[in-house]
């Protein structure tokens, strides 16, 4: 870092243009944070006195419960079948060459560039034509295909960084494709794996637009939140707001150090 | 050498699309032999190792392993382990893991699994680094453990894809005499496949070299540098200085830059056909005078020289063009001119000549 090549403003310079873009992009959630722990009824500023209430309001509220239970319900099982679903269309494109693959890859990484409201409106005729709208599956079913290409990029990567020749010596050594698939491919895929499971329930968790327009009454928290802003202005949103960024970050962190982790640990290995 | 084939290829073709990788492979490879394959890169020398161990299928042809056809035996239901030039190492598991790992596919109980890697890692000397990471290996322990996971089944044939190439020249060589002493002891065939003819020179029993998926000789070190088969084997190898002519009726061979006597061997041979004469670099010399009549002799010009501590390699060019190797002793250079564009005579015997079986 003590590079004397660097010019010592220029340096200072993009410091606090960092600062400033982190400062940009979370204060309105520092915000949101601060007004729910404050007392009074509208976010404005000198702030009234600390307050748990909103807390214990929304902890009180059956719906946020229900809200609550609904998203992780969704959650977990969206993050499950997409890592499987993703890992699988990854493996194939580490595994086989076909005619087709390149539209193949491009298919299977379409959905995350369709604009939400076009993919929402599109599930829930979809899904009320096959009589599945207005239901958990329904969320769930849409998530999943909103979350598998993400899950594909994060284990696509890591198969990626894989000596090709390490699930041939498995096979060389005695091991069946399935027990390479067992005892070589997952275990090296293992970081990406956990990381897509965070990711992807992360991005069930916050995503808004397709939960509404699917969900009916089995609403999840986003779409709950707008519920309650449409009914009235309330502290609560606050509060459910920063609940609901802890859990992403907390979620997006993990596999951040997944991820990262190994690479390091690859990254020193292939260094000596 | 009938009856000791461990590996048989018969007429054995690999096609990839429309390039022939391989083309009609007849070899025997025998038990308990050194056999080095080699050839440059794309001769097709590693698809026959990979068509051996069944990770390619041939397209026409039958492989035999102890004499059972294994064409259609998947590879990991052979007892044909690698050491793959990558090293193919697992990095998400210790060394003593990676060694285990063939034992634990076959369904060896765990302690009898460790205990047997144990050995290997014993006889390899990399005891102590049992529970260490790959990653926490030099290039020379890695190559130990390569070689110890490949050959805890203690299986009949030992299958070794340019495992030396990432190594540096000092550790190439003592890792060359560890695979020769281990290959002795243990007796099984290893069949060893480079592009480095100092690797299969130094270590093979029988060498086999490759070129566009053509077998062009198959023997022993010596056989191939003293008695080339063909012209690419000779300018392969390059230790051998080539003229190529014609058979003239008094025996001699016509070529661009002069006359010379054939060796007595093959003296009169077949008149007017084309022959080539190829005479080893280290049985040619240099004189600025003109040589004796028992000698036979070229005019080149010097354009080049290459010391190597007491050898020395000099580099000349014929009237016609063609490159002419000289090496000698750094003394027996001393009293020559050996400036660039010095014309000198390259004489050698006739006998020392050699000519190509298939010209």
């Amino acid at each position: 870092m003590n590079d004397f090549n660097r010019n010592r403003f220029v340096e200072f310079g993009l410091r606090f243009y960092i600062l400033l873009s982190f400062a940009f992009v979370f204060a309105p959630i520092a915000a949101s944070f601060v007004f729910s722990f404050n007392s009074d009824r509208f976010p404005s500023i000198p702030l009234g006195t600390f307050s748990t209430e909103w807390y214990v309001a929304v902890a009180t509220d059956p719906l946020v419960w229900e809200g609550l239970r609904n998203t992780l319900f969704v959650g977990l099982f969206v993050a499950v079948v997409s890592t499987i679903l993703g890992f699988g269309a990854a493996y194939t494109d580490f595994r086989y060459r076909f005619s087709g693959k390149s539209a193949y890859l491009a298919l299977a990484l379409l959905p995350p560039t369709i604009p939400v409201v076009i993919l929402g409106l599109a599930m829930l005729a979809f899904l009320s034509r096959i009589n599945l709208s207005g239901q958990s599956i329904s969320v769930i079913i849409a998530h999943i295909v909103i979350c598998a290409p993400f899950a594909m990029a994060i284990t696509r990567l890591r198969l990626s960084q894989m000596d090709p020749d390490l699930e041939a010596a498995a096979w060389n050594l005695g091991a069946s494709e399935w027990s390479a698939m067992r005892h070589v491919i997952i275990p090296f895929a293992s970081p990406a794996i956990f990381g897509a499971l965070f990711i992807t329930m992360a991005v069930s968790f916050d995503e808004f637009a397709v939960a509404w327009f699917v969900s009916g009454l089995n609403e999840t928290l986003p779409v709950k939140v707008l519920g309650f802003l449409q009914g009235q202005v309330s502290p609560r949103i606050n509060v459910i707001g920063t609940f609901v960024f802890v859990i992403s970050m907390t979620l997006v962190i993990f596999a951040q150090l997944l991820l990262t982790g190994r690479t390091m640990d690859a990254r020193a290995a292939s260094d000596d | 050498m009938q009856g000791n084939a461990l590996v048989t290829f018969d007429g054995v073709i690999k096609r990839f699309g429309n390039f022939t990788a391989v083309q009609k492979l007849d070899l025997e490879i025998h038990k308990g032999e050194f056999l080095a394959i080699m050839g440059s890169s794309g001769c097709g020398k590693t698809t026959t190792l990979r068509m051996l161990a069944g990770l390619e299928a041939p397209s026409e042809g039958e492989i035999r392993l102890g004499g059972k056809p294994i064409n259609d035996l998947p590879t990991w239901k052979r007892d044909t382990p690698m050491v793959w030039q990558s090293l193919a190492l697992f990095p998400f598991l210790n060394v003593i893991e990676n060694v285990e790992f063939a034992l634990k596919m076959r369904g060896v109980g765990a302690t009898e699994r460790r205990r047997r890697a144990g050995n290997w890692l014993e006889r390899m000397q990399i005891s102590e680094f049992s529970e260490r990471n790959i990653s926490q290996l030099s290039g020379g322990q890695r190559q130990r453990v390569a070689l110890a996971r490949s050959l805890v089944v203690e299986p009949e044939i030992l299958l070794l894809d340019e495992p030396l190439s990432a190594l540096d020249a000092h550790l190439k060589v003592r890792m060359q005499s560890v695979l020769q002493n281990l290959q002795r002891e243990l007796g099984i065939t290893f069949v060893y496949v480079t592009h480095s003819q100092s690797e299969a020179f130094a270590m093979a029993d029988r060498v086999v070299i490759m070129s566009k998926g053509v077998v062009e000789q198959v023997g022993s070190a010596q056989e191939i540098y003293r008695a080339p088969r063909t012209r690419f084997v000779a300018e392969f190898l390059g230790s051998s200085n080539i003229f190529a002519g014609k058979v003239a009726s008094d025996g001699t061979l016509e070529t661009a830059t002069g006359k010379y006597r054939l060796p007595r061997d093959v003296r009169g041979n077949a008149s007017k056909s084309a022959a080539t004469l190829v005479v080893l670099d280290t049985r040619s010399y240099l004189s600025a005078a003109e040589p004796g009549p028992e000698f036979d002799r070229v005019k080149a010009k010097v354009v080049g020289e290459e010391f190597t501590g007491a050898m020395a390699k000099i580099y000349l060019e014929t009237a016609d063009g063609s490159e002419i190797r000289v090496q000698s002793g750094y003394d027996e250079l001393a009293d020559l001119p050996m400036s660039t564009g010095q014309e000198l005579y390259v004489y050698w015997r006739p006998e020392d000549g050699h000519v190509l079986p298939i010209a």
